[in-house]
């Protein structure tokens, strides 16, 4: 079995989880605790690629990533090479494609938190930004966590978009899911199964994960 | 040290329209019934709420002035708030809670051990009795040598044999810190027993000043005195005016 694509999908799965944690904390603060105007249209086209067909998705970012494109355009100028049929090509899309997904666990563990703890962080004299690291961070904590596994491993399962946007460059952007449909497309069931093999217990292990992290903790009397 | 206040406020169900000061070493209760603005009253002061038109000041220093569009935030006010309830960190155990934002490190273990809580210090809140929580709240309000300390009726969740003692804990503290207090709550006994002045409030209105230390004799004048007033109240008001009376003679 060549491990190669399984090598990658975990690499790509871990910078995707990193950064999106980073990016979605605070979006997260901006959609649970900020008010301004268009705030649902902005919410709502943050969620749009959890309900996008990948594929549309993907053809999206083919578009914006292509040398003649936007993005495309920007990242050559500023590195060098090209961000299509790249790994860094694929982050990028993992991030878009995943991130409603470390948005909504994160949005449901700051909501959990009383507002009354941040009012009286504010009257003990700390600014929001100090609020948000010494209060709000701490005391969500397990929602992140859930967002970070989610984010794991919805990466891990990616497929429609990678292929849009990354093709199937081995070493580069041939990640697991699309080597086993490789695999079967040649007819090479053996490595298909081994692969599905290690994938299907990695995500079940993670979910069991989440499941106890985002049981609701009870402030008890 | 003095505060001055002067504030209004649209509510949903009526106008909230008060002045009053008060000085150092002193205790201010706000008493009525739920819904009579006393909550509202201390946010505003701790700039947790805004005003519709008013003026804070606190020993000259503007805190809010609407007509100047002066809002200092609840970060630079200095004060120390306790709540109802359940707002002491549930991450951080009791002493580094009281620790959170205190002037002085050095203050927190006489604190603690000042009120009794010593022996938890090590304790997450939600692994301490309600009132063991308030004491730490408490603590934790004047760790940070406030400029004015603000109780929001803060024994209301607890038994009574708990709430007697730690009335009696803060009406020793209030002598000992030489700052403004004020002290909200729905119970009259309790205003009285702890206020130096005590203001009834129903409808968004104060209704008078009581003077503890004068009042305590000649209630039944100050009911009669009162009753010529009433006119001025709708019937909801005068309702909960003549409870708050009834519950005054009552006592002892």
């Amino acid at each position: 079995m060549d491990l190669a694509p399984l090598y990658l999908s975990l690499k790509l799965a871990f910078v995707t989880t990193v950064v999106l944690v980073i990016v979605a904390a605070p979006l997260t603060y901006l959609l649970v605790y900020i008010r301004f105007a268009g705030k649902s249209l902005f919410e709502a086209l943050l969620t749009l690629p959890m309900v996008l067909p990948p594929t549309v998705l993907g053809f999206y970012l083919l578009l914006v990533m292509t040398p003649q494109g936007n993005i495309g355009r920007f990242w050559k100028a500023v590195t060098g090479v090209p961000l299509i049929f790249t790994f860094s090509g694929i982050v990028l899309a993992s991030l878009v494609y995943s991130l409603p997904f470390a948005i909504q666990p994160m949005k449901a563990a700051f909501e959990k938190i009383d507002r009354r703890l941040l009012e009286s962080a504010y009257v003990l004299g700390l600014s929001p930004l100090s609020t948000f690291f010494r209060v709000i961070i701490p005391n969500a904590v397990n929602g992140l966590a859930a967002s970070a596994i989610l984010v794991f491993i919805h990466t891990l399962g990616e497929f429609g978009v990678i292929l849009m946007v990354g093709g199937s460059i081995p070493g580069e952007t041939k990640v697991a899911s699309i080597a086993i449909y490789e695999a079967v497309e040649a007819l090479r069931y053996r490595d298909a199964a081994m692969m599905c093999l290690v994938l299907v217990p990695i995500s079940y292990l993670f979910l069991l994960l989440i499941d106890r992290l985002t049981r609701r903790r009870i402030y008890g009397t | 040290m003095e505060l001055n206040i002067s504030i209004r406020k649209k509510l949903p169900h009526f106008d909230l329209d008060v002045s009053f000061s008060c000085r150092k070493s002193r205790l201010l209760a706000l008493v009525g019934p739920s819904g009579a603005g006393k909550t509202t009253i201390i946010r505003i002061v701790a700039g947790l709420d805004r005003p519709d038109e008013g003026r804070i000041t606190y020993n000259g220093e503007v805190w809010v002035d609407t007509d100047k569009n002066i809002f200092l935030p609840p970060q630079e006010r200095h004060l120390g708030y306790v709540f109802q309830e359940y707002t002491l960190f549930p991450h951080l155990t009791v002493a580094r809670n009281v620790a959170f934002s205190a002037d002085n490190n050095e203050d927190v273990p006489s604190l603690l051990q000042r009120f009794n809580i010593w022996h938890l210090k090590d304790r997450k809140p939600d692994k301490i009795s309600g009132g063991e929580r308030q004491r730490c709240a408490i603590c934790q309000a004047i760790a940070r040598r406030p400029r004015l300390l603000l109780l929001d009726e803060p024994f209301s969740a607890l038994d009574a044999v708990t709430r007697q003692n730690l009335r009696q804990e803060v009406r020793k503290l209030k002598r000992e810190l030489s700052i403004p207090v004020i002290h909200v709550t729905h119970d009259i006994s309790e205003a009285l027993y702890l206020g130096d002045d005590v203001l009834p409030m129903v409808g968004g209105r104060i209704v008078r000043k009581w003077m503890v230390q004068f009042m305590l004799k000649g209630r039944s004048q100050e009911r009669e005195r009162f009753t010529k007033k009433m006119d001025g109240y709708g019937s909801r008001d005068r309702r909960d005016l003549s409870v708050l009376y009834d519950s005054l003679e009552v006592m002892q």
